[in-house]
C-alpha cells in the first residue's frame, strides 16, 4: 500500500514533473580534496541569512523605527518580551558571523582562482552580496539608536559625501536632509528592513541557481588529474547532510554566543552631547577606519579622506572584477600576482583591524 | 514597380513607428520614474533661523570646563578657559562630524572619533581635521551668557 506521502508526492508529480527537478538538483558534485573544507562557508553564510530573516521578522514585531521609540523598543525587547533578549543577541551576533563566514567564503573562493571562466557572474553576485552584507550591518546598527550608532552613522554618511561629484547628494539622499535625524532612522529602517533583502534574495537567487547548473567550481590542481584520481561526493543527499549537521553546530555556537554575551544597548542617542571616547566602528569597518586614520588631513590637493575613499573604492572595484582581468586562471595557468595580492589584502586587513582593535 | 517604391516606404513608416515605440517607453520610463526620485529627495523644511541662544548661567560654568549648548539644531562648544575667559565654537568636528569635547587634561579640544585635536582657538593642532571650528560669539549680560552668529 502506498504511503500517504508516496500519494502526495505523486499527485505533484503527476502535475509538475518533479522527475526533472530532482534530476538537476542530483547531478551536482562536491570534489573531495585537502581544500573541501572551504567548500562549507558559503552553505554556513547561507544559513546566517536564513537566521537573520527569520529573527529580523521576529524582532519587526515590536520594533519602532522612529527616534522617539526606537530605543524604547529594543527596551522593551531586552527586558519584558519574553526570549526577545535572545530573538536580539542572536540577530546581533549572527550578523558579525554572516560577515566573517562570507569573509571566509569570498577568500577561499579567491583563493582557488573559483571565480574564473564560466562562473564570473556567480563571483560578482557575491561580491554584490558582501556589499549589501556591510550595507546591512551598516543600516542595522543605527536602529537601536543610541549614541555609538547616532555618531557612527554621522560618520560614516559623511564618508559617503567626501566621494566626489556624488558624494553629496548621496550622503543627504542616505540621511533623508542634512543631518543624522529621525529621517535618517527611517530610511536606514527601510533599506535594512525592505530594499536589501528584497535585492539580496534575488542575488542570492541567481547565485544559488548558477551554483546548481554549472556545479561545484574544481581547483586547478584537481581539474588536471585524469577522471578515474578524482574524488566526489554526491552533493545530494551525502554533502548536503554534512552541511546540515555542521548547521547545527553553528546554531549551537550561536546560541552559546547569544546566551553568555548578549548584546548591549548603551545610551541613547543625543544629537547635543559630545561623541564619547573610545568609539569605534564595528569590526569589520575597523580595517578601513584605522587606515583613514594615518591619512594626514591633506595629500596634495585633496582632503586626506578623500583619497583614502577613492583607494578603498578602486582596490573595492578591482577585487570585484578579477575573474575580468585575471585571464591566466581562466586559461588553467597559475597566476601568482592574484595569490599574492589576495594575501597582501589578508594581511592589511588583519594587521589594521588588530590595530584598530587596540588602539 | 510596386515592390521596388513600395518597400522603402514600408520601411521608413516601420521606422517611425520605432521611434515612436522607443519614445513612448523612454516618455513611460521617465513618468515612473521622475516622481520616484523626486519623492526620495526629501523635502527642505523651513528651520526657524537661530541667531542668537542662552548658554545658561556664568556662576555655573566652572573654569577650566566646556559644555555642549543646542545653536538651533547645531551644537556649539562653549569653554570656560583656566584664566576664565569664554569661548564658543562650532562642536562639529570638521573632519566627520563627530561632536567634539573639552579635554580638561590635555587642555585642549578633542574629538573622540578619530583623535582629532584643536587648540582653545579651534584651530586644527592634530589628527585628521582639514580646517578648524567656526567661532561663535560669547556676550555675557549681568550672569547670563549668549551666544550668537559671527556676522
Amino acid at each position: 500500500m502506498k504511503t500517504f506521502w508516496e500519494n502526495f508526492y505523486n499527485w505533484i508529480d503527476e502535475r509538475v514533473k518533479l522527475e526533472d527537478l530532482v534530476k538537476f538538483m542530483g547531478k551536482k558534485y562536491v570534489p573531495v580534496n585537502r581544500h573541501s573544507i572551504w567548500y562549507y562557508f558559503g552553505g554556513v553564510s547561507l544559513f546566517f541569512f536564513i537566521i537573520q530573516v527569520t529573527t529580523g521578522i521576529l524582532l519587526l514585531f515590536y520594533y519602532k523605527g522612529s527616534s522617539d521609540l526606537a530605543f524604547e523598543s529594543i527596551q522593551f525587547i531586552m527586558s519584558k518580551v519574553k526570549f526577545g533578549w535572545l530573538i536580539r543577541s542572536m540577530h546581533a551576533w549572527a550578523a558579525n558571523l554572516l560577515i566573517l563566514s562570507a569573509f571566509i567564503h569570498m577568500f577561499s573562493v579567491y583563493f582557488e582562482k573559483a571565480y574564473r571562466k564560466p562562473r564570473e557572474i556567480t563571483w560578482v553576485t557575491g561580491m554584490l552580496m558582501f556589499f549589501l552584507c556591510l550595507g546591512f550591518g551598516f543600516s542595522g546598527y543605527l536602529l537601536p539608536w543610541n549614541t555609538l550608532s547616532f555618531f557612527a552613522t554621522k560618520v560614516g554618511t559623511d564618508i559617503a559625501g567626501a566621494v566626489p561629484f556624488i558624494g553629496e547628494p548621496l550622503k543627504i539622499f542616505i540621511r533623508g536632509g542634512q543631518d543624522v535625524t529621525g529621517a535618517t532612522l527611517s530610511r536606514l529602517f527601510g533599506f535594512h528592513v525592505a530594499l536589501f533583502p528584497g535585492i539580496f534574495t534575488l542575488l542570492l537567487a541567481i547565485h544559488l541557481i548558477l551554483i546548481q547548473r554549472q556545479g561545484i567550481s574544481e581547483p586547478l590542481h584537481f581539474q588536471d588529474k585524469p577522471k578515474t584520481e578524482k574524488k566526489t561526493m554526491p552533493f545530494f543527499p551525502n554533502f548536503l547532510l554534512r552541511d546540515l549537521l555542521l548547521w547545527l553546530i553553528v546554531l549551537n555556537i550561536l546560541a552559546i554566543l547569544a546566551v553568555f554575551f548578549p548584546a548591549e544597548l548603551g545610551h541613547k542617542a543625543d544629537p547635543f552631547s559630545s561623541a564619547p571616547a573610545g568609539i569605534k566602528p564595528e569590526w569589520y569597518f575597523l580595517f578601513m577606519f584605522q587606515s583613514l586614520k594615518y591619512f594626514p588631513s591633506h595629500i596634495l590637493f585633496a582632503e586626506g579622506e578623500v583619497v583614502g575613499i577613492l583607494l578603498f573604492g578602486a582596490a573595492g572595484l578591482l577585487w570585484l572584477l578579477v575573474p575580468f582581468w585575471d585571464r591566466k586562471s581562466s586559461r588553467g595557468e597559475r597566476n601568482k600576482f592574484v595569490n599574492y595580492l589576495g594575501l597582501f589584502a589578508v594581511i592589511f586587513i588583519i594587521i589594521l583591524t588588530i590595530l584598530g582593535w587596540w588602539s | 514597380m510596386d515592390n521596388v517604391q513600395g518597400k522603402p516606404v514600408r520601411k521608413n513608416r516601420r521606422d517611425f513607428l520605432k521611434y515612436l515605440l522607443g519614445a513612448g517607453l523612454l516618455g513611460f520610463a521617465a513618468s515612473v520614474f521622475y516622481p520616484i526620485i523626486a519623492y526620495l529627495k526629501p523635502p527642505k523644511q523651513s528651520e526657524v533661523e537661530v541667531t542668537s541662544v542662552s548658554a545658561g548661567k556664568l556662576s555655573e560654568l566652572e573654569k577650566d570646563s566646556g559644555k555642549i549648548i543646542r545653536f538651533g539644531n547645531k551644537p556649539v562648544i562653549l569653554i570656560r578657559t583656566a584664566s576664565g575667559e569664554l569661548r564658543a565654537l562650532s562642536a562639529v568636528c570638521t573632519h566627520l562630524e563627530c561632536t567634539v569635547q573639552y579635554r580638561k587634561d590635555m587642555g585642549l579640544i578633542w574629538c573622540a572619533c578619530h583623535n582629532g585635536k584643536y587648540d582653545l582657538n579651534g584651530r586644527n593642532i592634530s589628527g585628521p581635521p582639514p580646517r578648524p571650528l567656526d567661532p561663535y560669539r560669547v556676550v555675557v549680560k549681568g550672569d547670563e551668557i549668549f551666544i550668537s552668529k559671527m556676522t
